[in-house]
């Protein structure tokens, strides 16, 4: 099952083209994170693809064919927005029961539960809670809707250390626990090593990159040797290239069996560097990922 | 033995609802060290590995559950899959499905009749390389870098003889 597919997505916002020709399936059972520059629609596929917004163009379904915003949906994917919204004057408990009744599903049991091992006391109102506990309290409401996809848009950037550190490790263990997928979109490249078993990136408004990290660093390779060779790398499949006056840093979609010119290195490649190479590349792509059920005739 | 997780393993824990028995009693906990350039599950191998040789972990001994190391470290439950499955593939654990993961095999501590010797050649080594004017850190970056390309040879052509599960990329 794909938990979100697109074909020739697109949405403006005036004549601002957010999402331009968008395709893209994510299949079940990851951690997936989107990355990508500021503006490049991460936020408004989000949006998209929890019924927030509606497509200007295109097709886009949800959890095996359903559409976006429908009771199946919603029931089945859980979002918690940027800014972690809560109701500032409402306590934790408030707030459980709030979500219980705007909700067919809801774990009242394993809500509480969570709360009480993250230490959080549920008279205590939400705006009088830290930062990384109001974080954890709006994870935990979604996580009680028992969903099968969590969609979190950038759910780490405003919070320290331990509470990002926290807040991953809760929404990790409940892909254990629950085997709920996880969309999420981020800047923090450095933690998405730790935590994304899936990568995609968007760059203006369109799939740069998209699959599974370990294919995706398996496929790259960094080869590094002398500046004035470059050009003899021009037929090779060339994402990015970094150089001072002597010694070049090439990234390129080969693997370690592919032998390298004389005189050059082949290194493996991180995910921090492979994605920064693509975002500074918009004009390259990868995409290894999984074909749309459509496309294959039959679903798995 | 999980340290700093809060509230967790203090009580039985509110989270035993999958009816598993929360406390682990795994003699290790592991650590990760993002500064190091190996990759996350490559850590976790090495450093069940050590801890055989060391003799903090032997056989009949259970590693901490997938669960409680996502938990602990809030790395992806694949990278301690991809660990445990290496290691069982080495012959060094076992899964038994309900229960947890068990130390199968020791790994003898190094004392092998041909450590002198190798250690003989190596110092031979190192005396060619300081006399051809390599200094300590060029001899470390020479010996980084040949490592990590042996044994990333040695890994690819034993999982490509092992043959693939994994998704191949087209």
């Amino acid at each position: 099952m794909n938990v979100i597919e697109s074909r020739g997505l697109s949405k403006s916002y005036g004549t601002t083209k957010a999402l331009d020709d968008c395709t893209l399936a994510i299949p079940e059972g990851h951690v997936v994170a989107l990355v990508g520059p500021n503006g490049a629609g991460k936020s408004t596929l989000l949006s998209l693809a929890v019924g927030l917004a509606a497509p200007s163009a295109g097709a886009l379904t949800v959890l095996d064919s359903e559409a976006p915003g429908s009771p199946a949906a919603l029931d089945g994917i859980a979002f918690v927005a940027q800014d972690t919204p809560l109701y500032k004057n409402l306590s934790a408990a408030d707030m459980l029961h709030v979500t219980r009744n705007l909700n067919r599903r809801f774990d009242q049991a394993s809500a509480e539960a969570r709360l009480a091992e993250i230490g959080i006391p549920l008279k205590r109102k939400a705006g009088k809670l830290s930062g990384g506990q109001q974080a954890q309290l709006a994870l935990t409401l979604a996580l009680a809707r028992r969903p099968q996809l969590l969609v979190l848009d950038e759910p780490v950037a405003m919070l320290d250390p331990i509470a990002r550190h926290d807040f991953m490790a809760t929404v990790l263990t409940a892909a254990v626990d629950e085997g709920v997928s996880v969309l999420l979109s981020s800047h923090v490249l450095a933690e998405l090593e730790r935590v994304a078993d899936y990568l995609v990136v968007l760059s203006r408004g369109r799939v740069q990159v998209a699959g599974e990290v370990d294919d995706l660093l398996a496929g790259h390779r960094v080869l590094t040797g002398p500046v004035a060779q470059v050009a003899t790398l021009a037929h090779w499949p060339v994402v990015h290239v970094r150089h001072g006056e002597v010694l070049a840093h090439v990234l390129a979609r080969v693997t370690a069996d592919d032998g390298v010119p004389q005189g050059w290195e082949s290194h493996p490649v991180g995910l921090e560097e492979l994605a920064l190479a693509y975002l500074r590349e918009p004009d390259a792509a990868a995409l290894p990922g999984p074909v749309r059920s459509q496309d294959a005739g039959a679903r798995r | 033995m999980v340290i700093g997780q809060e509230g967790k393993g203090r009580k039985g824990g509110p989270s035993t609802s999958s009816g598993e028995v929360t406390t682990s009693n795994s003699p290790i906990e592991f650590r990760l060290d993002p500064a190091s350039g190996v990759p996350t599950y490559l850590q976790l191998v090495q450093q069940v590995e050590h801890a055989l040789r060391l003799g903090y972990l032997k056989p009949g001994d259970q590693l901490p559950k997938v669960r409680d190391v996502v938990a602990s470290l809030a790395i992806n439950p694949n990278t301690v899959s991809k660990a445990y499955r290496e290691l069982e593939t080495k012959g060094l654990i076992i899964g038994r499905p309900g229960q947890g993961t068990f130390i199968l095999a020791t790994l003898s501590p190094v004392v092998l009749p041909e450590l002198d010797g190798l250690r003989r050649s190596l110092h031979n080594w190192l005396a060619k390389a300081d006399g051809v004017g390599l200094d300590e850190s060029g001899i470390m970056a020479l010996v980084a870098s040949e490592l990590r390309d042996f044994y990333e040879r040695h890994r690819e052509s034993r999982d490509g003889a092992a043959g693939d599960d994994t998704e191949s990329v087209a």
